[in-house]
């Protein structure tokens, strides 16, 4: 169902990746007092893909949040159920990470550097999940413990006779 | 050094046989140089990788225990497994079968049918190439063995998705000071800086490399390996470490795909962690595989003054 509806989300994906170059081409230059926005907005760039995510799955984005921090929430959200979601879980944790480095170098080079990694791991997780969109099934071989975590009815291995 | 893991059974899998023979290659170079006995399996079979679990999952996890039945029989109590598809479908039969009674129960028909005894979960343990070099000769131990340091040489390590996940399958990771961690593996990070490289600060060490769809969806794969490289590069890094014949391969394939289908071009060296050691403890280019590599990194090297 999620491939099908692809085309759908693709043109969102796309414009994230679009926000995500805007944004990469401007932190160099931006002003000390903008790089706490810049920060702000990069995580949210994750937020808006993993919103797409559960958009396409038929699910109501959480408000919720995970160590506070709404993207790991969505995040969690997202992997229920599909384990192979996981892929891409130390890199929402990763951009939290760097854009708390960025808030807290403030004014100095390192704020620039962090927001440059924030902005490059907020592109994976964009291109991941625009590739999940496509393919449902990437990250599964990543992930062969797919049916230890389904209950057993649901699992591949119960449905088939032995 | 702790000799921990001085003897140990060695599992190439199917990967080390095929593309990834430079890894096997530089695995048991680097093991002979540092004095670490590997004993490979005897008819060993595949563990199961990706084909297998979508038939049945228990018969990839049999699939797996007759490996570490066969390391038991050959009086084993530790097997390594370099790559990180078999590293992870070791541990996770060693899961099912300590925590799921049908996997048992299936292990110990097929064992039977087969004709060999079934392998009972805590026999054997599994381990990474890289938990083998790290516990048995470390970073002291590494670092009196080093001949042809690897200072100068800024490297990106790149683990993949699979060495760390799931979680649950790796009851030693993430304990404290000295054992590795699935938020930020370290281990091939510390063995290299030992060896005398620079580590830069990779943010995607752990990202999917799309390895699963290379050939059914290649455009997806050849985004995420490109952000992979242009990110390393960013970082300041010559050269990406990799410890994962699929990743390798996969990030070898799309760098060259990146620039003939997206027409971005970068120049970032890929070589296995075990490569680097090799050079590191004075063995050629030519005993650790450098030329079967698809990245070309032996002029560069040499530029190096890495030999």
């Amino acid at each position: 169902m999620i491939a099908e509806d692809a085309t759908t989300h693709s043109g969102e994906t796309e414009a994230l990746l679009d926000r995500l170059d805007a944004i990469a081409g401007s932190i160099a230059a931006q002003a000390a007092a903008d790089r706490e926005r810049c920060a702000d907005e990069l995580v949210a760039v994750g937020e808006r893909v993993l919103e797409t995510w559960l958009d396409a799955k038929g699910l109501v984005p959480t408000d919720g949040r995970v160590e506070g921090f709404r993207l790991l929430a969505l995040h969690r959200q997202g992997a229920k159920g599909d384990p192979s979601f996981n892929a891409c879980r130390e890199s929402c944790r990763e951009l939290i990470y760097q854009a708390n480095c960025a808030r807290a170098a403030g004014t100095g080079e390192d704020a620039t550097r962090h927001l440059r990694l924030a902005s490059m791991v907020a592109r994976h997780i964009v291109l991941f999940i625009s590739g999940k969109l496509v393919e449902a099934g990437l990250g599964d071989f990543c992930c062969s413990s797919r049916t230890l975590r389904l209950s057993g009815a649901e699992a591949a291995a119960g449905e088939r006779p032995e | 050094m702790t000799g921990k893991h001085k003897s140990v059974a060695y599992y190439p899998g199917c990967a080390l046989e095929g593309t990834g023979h430079a890894y096997n290659r530089s695995t048991k170079a680097v093991g002979k140089a540092l004095d670490l006995e590997l004993t490979e399996l005897k008819n060993w079979n595949c563990c199961g990788a990706m084909e297998v679990k979508n038939v049945d999952p228990k018969l990839q996890t049999y699939l797996s225990a007759r490996n570490l039945q066969i390391a038991s029989d050959m009086g084993f109590k530790t097997v390594m497994a370099p790559c990180n598809g078999c590293y992870h479908n070791l541990k996770k039969a060693e899961y099912d079968l300590a925590a799921d009674p049908a996997s048992r129960e299936v292990n110990e028909r097929l064992s039977s049918k087969a004709g060999h005894g079934a392998y009972s979960p805590g026999e054997v343990e599994t381990i990474h190439a890289l938990d083998w070099i790290k516990d048995s000769i470390g970073e002291d131990g590494l670092r009196e063995r080093v001949r042809n340091s690897l200072k100068g040489l800024k490297v990106a390590c790149y683990y993949g998705c699979m060495y760390t996940r799931p979680r649950h399958i790796f009851p030693e990771k993430d304990k404290g000071p000295g054992s590795e961690s699935t938020y930020k593996p370290h281990f091939m990070d510390d063995l290299l800086q030992a060896a005398g490289a620079e580590i830069v600060e990779y943010p995607l060490k752990t990202a999917c490399c799309g390895g699963a769809h290379t050939l059914s969806d290649s455009d997806t794969s050849t985004k995420l390996v490109l952000n992979l490289l242009t990110t390393a590069e960013a970082c300041g890094a010559e050269v990406i470490a990799t410890e994962c014949p699929t990743c390798h391969t996969g990030l070898e394939m799309h760098q060259v795909r990146a620039e003939k289908v997206l027409g971005a071009k970068t120049t970032v060296r890929i070589l296995y962690f075990t490569q680097l050691l090799g050079l590191a403890l004075g063995l050629s280019p030519r005993k650790v595989g450098i030329q079967e590599n698809m990245s070309p990194s032996r002029a560069f090297l040499a530029e190096k003054g890495i030999p």
